[in-house]
């Protein structure tokens, strides 16, 4: 059975294309075969953080006015053949396309794909109500700042207003640094204001830069936050594994430390 | 996991929480902490009139209280006006 799921947060920059990617990108790993689908409209990106931006030829808009297949707009990842993005377009805007549309298009890729990932836009208006309408479930990623929360509480009334299966929390770039000498809220405090469950928290980590300069999804690799994207993966198909917030550092002694410090 | 020190008084990150719960309170039932101070001042000169109150003592705020019908929670307004200089012995509960 697959499953629709939207990544969303109603402030921009936060990180929901990266956490798109990530997901992504460790779900195949895993085995899965996954769609992910950009649905901002006008202003994509999605295509640019998975590397594939040469080789677009048709786009969202493209399959839902029917000037091309679904196969045809599909482009297959470098590196996971069970792994399909379908892009944006970059020339139209969010009134190119309506929820009822939107429903159908997951509807539609339901048949191949296990897991359909949406990339929502920013904001409140009609790319997100775009985004939501064929989800199943939604991941609502946010910062351990004032203005990410206060924007995603707003979010999660609004999937709570459309009945929205499940929704859950993402906490991105947390610096525990910064969290142990009070200067950060906690995932805790996070959690304890925005009162949904969390799916993980990914620290902030210059890999993340790294990773998106050359295109390529860092989910499992032996970095902080690829590991914490691959646990999230793990916990999305139903393992049971510990949340934890690794260190961010930049290597072997600060994540010795780390551990120390934990422990 | 982690909680902020107190030892130097507020970090930042308490602050942040801080504000956020009542930024939050404020959005959902669309009454500024401005507001409050509004409704607390009429509060305290209309019962004034009638009672002997300080207005240091009065505290209004926005809580949560369950719904008659179960489980759901509406935002509540709540005040508190102690009246001043009596000691009471034993509970009592007046309500109109």
């Amino acid at each position: 059975m697959s499953e629709v799921i939207v990544i969303t947060s109603g402030k921009g920059g936060v990180g929901k294309t990266t956490t798109s990617a990530n997901i992504g990108t460790g779900l195949a790993m895993l085995g899965m075969r996954v769609a992910l689908i950009d649905t901002d409209i006008g202003l994509r990106n999605l295509d640019v953080v998975m590397g594939l931006e040469n080789r677009i030829v048709y786009n969202l808009v493209d399959v839902v006015e029917g000037n091309c297949r679904m196969k045809q707009a599909l482009i297959r990842d470098k590196r996971y053949p069970n792994l399909y993005l379908l892009p944006s377009a970059q020339t139209r805007d969010k009134s190119a396309v309506n929820p009822e549309q939107m429903i159908k298009l997951t509807e539609d890729l339901k048949d191949d794909f296990d897991y359909i990932l949406l990339d929502c836009p920013a904001g409140i208006e009609q790319g997100f109500r775009n985004a939501i309408a064929g989800a199943d479930r939604a991941l609502v990623v946010t910062t351990p700042e004032v203005s990410a929360i206060r924007d995603a509480d707003r979010i999660i009334g609004l999937l709570e207003a459309k009945d929205m299966g499940q929704v859950q929390l993402i906490v991105n770039r947390v610096r525990t640094d910064m969290v142990r000498r009070g200067d950060m809220m906690s995932v805790d405090d996070v959690m304890d204001i925005l009162a949904i469950p969390l799916l993980g928290a990914i620290p902030d980590d210059e890999s993340i830069v790294v990773s998106t300069n050359q295109g390529e999804p860092l989910a499992g690799t032996d970095t902080p936050s690829g590991q914490a994207y691959l646990d999230i993966c793990k916990r999305l198909l139903g393992e049971d594994i510990p949340i934890t917030v690794p260190e961010g550092g930049k290597g072997f002694i600060s994540r010795i430390t780390g551990f120390l410090k934990r422990a | 996991m982690y909680r902020s020190r107190r030892v130097f008084g507020n970090r930042s990150g308490e602050i942040a929480r801080k504000r956020l719960k009542l930024l939050l309170v404020a959005d959902k039932t669309n009454c500024s902490p401005e507001f409050l101070e509004m409704i607390k001042d009429d509060i305290f000169s209309v019962v004034s009139k009638y009672l002997e109150i300080d207005r240091g003592d009065v505290e209004v705020g926005l809580t949560r209280t369950a719904s008659c019908k179960g489980s759901d929670y509406f935002p509540a307004l709540y005040a508190s006006i102690p009246i001043d200089g009596r000691l009471i012995r034993g509970h009592f509960n007046a309500v109109i």
